[in-house]
């Protein structure tokens, strides 16, 4: 990682006597898109709005480009913001919105009606600059949102839940637009969510935020591979989690005892040794479904019982009951179906699991 | 099968449109009618004053009218209207009381007596355009007294006399005075609507509750309680007469300071609640979003808040100063002889002199500047995206 851009230096946050972020240390690099993700009450937006100035740093420093910013209030620190509810100013029109930062800083009046039709355009609303915000639909409103906030291109760009207010179809669209953006104007992006889709869609890197602690950061992939731990492995998509034993270690290359005496192998995060209580980490999709006596020589296998099986359009969800416990297997439509009932081998490939710590 | 619901929908808003009508509609009509109606001479010589209306003004009344007028007056009856219509007629053209008299008693024994005969008087065309003059049913002599205006003998409208009548000088007495206690709310009301509307919990039940509390007393209470806190050895004067910063009591009743202390806090809620509803409607989070654009605390407010409250801040304007230009108890009670709002008028007329007419004609021009403030209003608190 490149030389850090935004430091949050031991950053602790009070609200009375809750702790709602606690020690937290994050670099970030120029140029960066990071997205903080989290539960409710996890500490991502209370990070944001500390980052943002709207709120105190309890304790730690946050630094931005070798600037100290406790203290500094909000409207000198030149980040661009977008709320979640768009927050433009119901009173004056789009263009004037968009204009707003520029008149701010006093930039000259010939200079704000080229630069806010450049970034209209930039968000494809060059065409509706004069109407008022009550008039557009909630997609166009983020867009001018969005506008408003890079118009005078500031330093970072924080985003609250951006996309939280927008239906499905067009909260995708504008992923590929925030995404796209970021790549061409080099943008630094923080940005807050709870969706993890939105996340691994758009990130460099993401952080997992629980308890007011970030629990894993690291690339989408790495999150969703490696997590660091059964938060991270369980609120980043779905996983089955399997208890057992460490019996071998062998550099990443962990062997897990399974209850029933039987064996896995996978990869797992560092520092388990043998004797120790694992949970091995398994995405249904990794999963796949043979006959009771065909499973491939190499490869892990577990015996079980189809206890359902789920119809899901594009795929089916297999319930399958083992002496490990309940697995679900997520298979592609064009695999063989099982009856309830039907005996089945689970077979996965060592690199497709990851063993964690409980 | 469309008429049955919007029957049945007429049948239940039936008693609310019955109410509106007994106890709005019809009470307005009759206010309005009794300022401009002034049936004296149309009642009692009904036949002149339709004969009449065809004159040209010029030339002596045609035989028609004359033998009208014998008609209506050997017809009448009633001494106490003819009385009525010798008094209005005098009112118009001195000399009518006499000539009244002297007419009614002729004509009482012979019927058909040429009037010139009965008086010369008769035959100058000023007494025939007094009786044409009031011969209408309807007047606009109270409306134009209530502004001090009054009717010619030419029939041209002009000033009355100085001195004669106070309407004018009262009315804008009121407004002025409702002005000021509008501008008295707004430097009060504003803030304190915007700290309302951003501290939660109970901080702003408080505040809402020290608004709303004086909503729910009695406005007699109210200015009752004024009195005592205002009074010369009231509450304020004692103490501060008590800490010695004066010497004597200052005056802070029966004065005007007194009446717009009062009705400004009377008023107060109906500036604070639409400022305030309408500040609860802007997105918590527009400040913070000017500030992380750049603008300065003082700047967003100006450019970002202070606009968005207008809306209500206008209602709020328009609500303070139409209750205020019909405030009687509080300027009644508070206020001294030069403190009186037109209110105090129409009660004087009304319940005073039983001038029934002047009041209901000042209470039409009240309704009046109300409808055209609550025109206003409309205009002004119209949506913005409407507006344009």
């Amino acid at each position: 990682m490149a030389e850090s851009f935004i430091r949050f230096d031991k950053v602790t946050k009070d609200y009375g006597t809750v702790r709602v972020v606690e020690d937290l240390d994050l670099d970030i690099a120029r140029g960066e898109f990071v997205s903080l993700l989290g539960p409710s009450g996890s500490g991502k937006t209370t990070l944001l709005m500390m980052l943002a100035g709207f709120e105190t740093v309890t304790k730690g420093a946050i630094i931005l480009d070798g600037q100290r910013l406790n203290g500094v209030p909000t409207y000198k620190r030149d980040m661009g913001v977008v709320f979640q509810n768009y927050a433009l100013f119901p009173h004056m029109n789009i263009a004037r919105n968009v204009a707003f930062p520029l008149e701010m800083r006093g930039t000259a009046k010939s200079d704000i009606a080229a630069r806010v039709k450049r970034a209209l355009d930039m968000v494809q609303l060059g065409h509706l600059s004069d109407r008022m915000p009550g008039q557009l639909s909630g997609g166009q409103q983020q867009r001018v949102a969005l506008a408003r906030s890079l118009v005078f291109e500031p330093r970072v760009v924080l985003m609250d839940e951006p996309l939280g207010a927008l239906d499905k179809q067009l909260r995708e669209q504008m992923q590929l637009d925030i995404r796209e953006l970021h790549h061409r104007l080099g943008l630094t992006i923080i940005f807050v969510t709870h969706d993890q889709d939105e996340a691994l869609t758009m990130s460099d890197r993401i952080a997992v935020f629980d308890k007011g602690q970030i629990q894993q950061c690291a690339t989408p992939r790495q999150v969703y591979d490696h997590p660091a731990n059964r938060f991270v492995a369980e609120f980043i998509g779905e996983t089955n989690l399997l208890p057992g034993k460490v019996t071998g270690v062998d550099g990443s290359k962990i062997a897990l005892t399974m209850p029933d005496g039987s064996v896995l192998r996978a990869d797992g995060a560092t520092g388990l040794a043998v004797g120790d209580a694992a949970l091995l980490s398994l995405r249904p999709e990794r999963i796949d479904l043979h006959g009771p006596n065909d499973a491939p020589a190499g490869l892990n296998s577990l015996r079980g019982e189809v206890a359902d099986t789920i119809y899901q359009g594009d795929h089916l969800r297999i319930v399958v009951t083992t002496p490990a416990g309940r697995i679900i297997a997520r298979v592609p439509r064009k695999a063989a179906e099982w009856p309830n009932g039907a005996s089945v081998a689970l077979g996965f490939r060592p690199a497709d699991g990851w063993i964690i710590a409980p | 099968m469309s008429r049955a619901p919007q029957l049945k929908a007429l049948v239940l808003i039936a008693p609310l449109l019955v109410f509106l009508g007994m106890f709005f509609v019809w009470p307005l009509i009759t206010v309005i009618s009794q300022a401009i109606s002034d049936p004296a001479i149309s009642r009692v010589l009904p036949h002149t004053a339709s004969a009449i209306s065809g004159w040209n003004g010029k030339d002596l009344p045609s035989d028609e009218v004359q033998a009208a007028f014998r008609a209506d007056i050997a017809a009448n009856t009633d001494e106490m209207a003819m009385g009525d219509v010798t008094r209005r007629l005098n009112a118009s053209k001195s000399g009518f009381r006499s000539l009244m008299g002297k007419t009614v008693t002729a004509l009482k024994e012979t019927p058909e007596i040429p009037l010139v005969e009965i008086d010369k008087r008769w035959g100058d065309t000023a007494y025939w355009l007094a009786i044409r003059e009031n011969a209408s049913p309807y007047t606009d002599a109270y409306l134009l007294a209530s502004i001090d205006m009054e009717r010619g003998a030419d029939g041209a409208i002009k000033a009355m006399p100085e001195g004669s009548s106070a309407n004018a000088a009262i009315i804008l007495r009121t407004l002025w005075t409702s002005a000021l206690v509008t501008l008295c709310c707004l430097l009060i009301g504003l803030p304190y609507a915007m700290v309302t509307a951003s501290v939660t919990g109970w901080k702003r039940a408080l505040l809402l509750g020290a608004v709303l509390l004086p909503l729910w007393t009695s406005l007699l209470v109210r200015t009752a309680a004024w009195m005592i806190l205002l009074q010369e050895n009231g509450l304020i004067n004692q103490a501060l007469m008590g800490l010695g910063l004066t010497n004597g009591p200052l005056a802070l009743i029966y004065n005007r300071f007194g009446v717009v202390l009062a009705m400004t806090h009377v008023l107060l809620p109906f500036m604070v609640l639409p400022i305030y509803s309408v500040l609860l409607t802007v997105p918590g989070n527009l400040m913070g979003a000017a500030a992380s654009l750049g603008a300065h605390p003082v700047r967003a407010f100006l450019r970002v808040l202070l606009p968005l409250s207008l809306r209500g801040v206008i209602s709020g304007m328009l609500l303070v100063f139409m209750s205020a230009i019909g405030y009687y108890i509080t300027p009644a009670l508070i206020g001294g002889a030069t403190d009186q709002m037109i209110s105090s008028v129409i009660a004087f007329y009304a319940t005073g002199s039983a001038n029934w007419s002047m009041a209901a004609a000042l209470g039409l021009i009240l309704l009046v500047l109300t409808l055209v403030l609550y025109a206003l209003y409309n205009r002004l608190s119209r949506e913005p995206g409407q507006a344009r």
